[in-house]
């Protein structure tokens, strides 16, 4: 299939970017999306120009790291689907495709497609983490935990950091992701310790990267490749609201 | 503050109106009385609520919240608006209701309306010219009738109260949550409650006007 593309190109943080044509000949619809940008690459490298820059790693679906704006959905048409997981077949044969970073206040570009998600590591060491001495691996059934809290504690955990619900976001807001770290914590036996400081912590973090407002309109559950559940937010919002009522000393 | 205690006050003030909303519904039903009958019991109940102390308490912190809310939907939506992206093509829409990402906008038509109401009844009622009915009670009866007979008000009336019901459909789920409710049975029900009160209170508000214009047609 034959595929004419427009993507954002920008030299660096400070460059003013713009969208730039490209057209496509042979595209094979079994790619996946990203293999598609690899072909441009090789064909752009061959004519002695820049390659687009995107990031990417595992490439199935898993660490979160490929991420773009697709005719104007994060991660394009198919709701709760990487960016990887996308394959050709899902567009039409001479098809306009519009590819764009992932645009927030709290992800600056950084060149072209890729943009900086470090605020989230910075959200993560503020507390998204357990302190415990390892020592030796405890035995495991010492500390109960139902097959509920699990399960439960896993599906917040499945997120994958991919940061496309701060891009669907109107107001660029990382409750979803935040919310969805805060609440695997919070629900485990062996995570109570930390659990009011851990809460009031990453909130504030995620508020000095300058993320926006949650107005749960609900589209970052639509979005995410891994179908985090708005909840979370609401959860988010309790262990806040715990933590201040219940006051943590240092 | 930050960006979810700004939301707690947004939520603490919505849902407070929402309160005085139903009370404020309940007690204008009397509109729908036999006009005589009105008159007296609609002239008497405002008397009431004029007079009682526990009244004008409940009323200063109304006017506070709408007026805390306002101030807070301009802080909220300002930083959102600087905190979002804009993409050259952007079909984000598809993911969510066009009501939960206009509440600014929706909000800006109900404020519109309070100001116009305000000026409308509570305005004549306090600092205007007002007769008495039978009883001796200010007749804030005959201001409403009168008001009413301008078929444009009543358009207004009824585009506010519209306007009123989308922002609530979304404000109450939204607000319940912002306090913390996150159970997903409770959270459905606070659903269905909220859908249910928000289209039974604007449609018994947009129904008042409406009433009033068509019984008086013939004057
Ligand atoms: C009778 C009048 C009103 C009622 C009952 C009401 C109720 C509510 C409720 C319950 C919320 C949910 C809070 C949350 O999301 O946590 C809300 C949100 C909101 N209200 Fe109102 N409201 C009223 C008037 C207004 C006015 C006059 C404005 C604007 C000038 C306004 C602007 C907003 C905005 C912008 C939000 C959304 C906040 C966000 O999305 O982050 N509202 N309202
Ligand atoms: S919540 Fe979903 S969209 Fe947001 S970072 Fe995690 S996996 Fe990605
Ligand atoms: S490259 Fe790892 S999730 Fe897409």
């Amino acid at each position: 299939m034959k595929l004419h593309l427009k993507i954002w190109r920008q030299k660096n943080r400070k460059a003013q970017g713009q969208l730039v044509n490209y057209t496509l000949e042979n595209v094979n619809p079994h790619m996946s999306f990203l293999e598609m940008l690899d072909t441009l690459n090789e064909q752009l490298i061959v004519n002695k120009e820049e390659p687009v820059e995107f990031d990417h790693d595992c490439r199935e679906g898993i660490c979160g790291q490929c991420g773009v704006v697709i005719n104007g959905n994060a991660h394009g048409p198919l709701e709760n689907t990487t960016t990887c997981q996308l394959h050709m077949r899902e567009f039409k044969d001479g098809e306009t495709v519009l590819i764009e970073p992932f645009r927030a206040k709290g992800f600056p570009v950084k060149k072209d497609l890729k943009v900086d998600r470090s605020a989230f590591d910075r959200i993560i060491s503020a507390g998204g983490y357990v302190s415990v001495n390892t020592g030796q691996a405890p035995e495991a059934n010492t500390i109960p935990v139902s097959h509920e809290t699990a399960e439960a504690a896993f599906d917040s955990a499945a997120c994958i950091g991919c940061g496309a619900c701060v891009a669907t976001c109107k107001n660029g807001s990382a409750a979803l992701f935040t919310s969805a770290k805060i609440t695997q914590l919070a629900i485990l036996p062996q995570s109570q310790e930390e659990r009011k400081e851990r809460a009031l912590k990453m909130i504030a973090q995620m508020d000095a990267e300058d993320f926006g407002h949650c107005s749960n309109t609900e589209a970052c559950e639509v979005e995410c490749p891994q179908g985090i559940s708005v909840l979370n937010i609401a959860r988010m919002n309790y262990e806040y609201n715990r933590a201040s009522f219940l006051k943590f000393k240092k | 503050m930050n960006t979810l205690s700004r939301k707690i006050v947004m939520a603490a003030t919505g849902l407070f109106l929402c309160f005085f909303l139903l009370i404020h519904c309940l007690g204008n039903m009397q509109l729908f009385m036999e006009p005589e009958h009105a008159r007296l019991s609609f002239n008497a109940y405002s008397h009431f609520l004029t007079g009682n102390p526990l009244v004008k308490m409940v009323s200063y912190v109304l006017y506070a919240s709408i007026i805390g809310h306002a101030i807070y939907a301009l802080i909220i939506t300002s930083k959102n608006k600087a905190s979002g992206g804009t993409y050259k093509k952007d079909n984000r829409g598809r993911a969510s209701k066009w009501y939960s990402r206009n509440m600014g906008v929706l909000g800006t038509v109900v404020l519109i309306f309070i100001v116009l109401h305000f000026q409308n009844f509570w305005y004549v009622y306090k600092f205007g010219q007002i007769g008495l009915d039978a009883n001796g009670n200010k007749d804030l009866y005959a201001v409403v009738v009168a008001a009413f007979q301008e078929l444009w008000l009543v358009v207004v009336y009824v585009i506010a109260m519209i306007a009123l019901c989308y922002h609530l459909v979304h404000g109450i789920t939204s607000g319940v949550r912002t306090l913390g409710l996150f159970h997903p049975k409770f959270v459905r029900w606070v659903n269905i409650v909220g859908v249910a009160y928000s289209v039974i209170i604007c449609a018994g508000f947009a129904a008042m006007p409406i009433f009033i214009y068509i019984t008086n047609l013939n004057n």
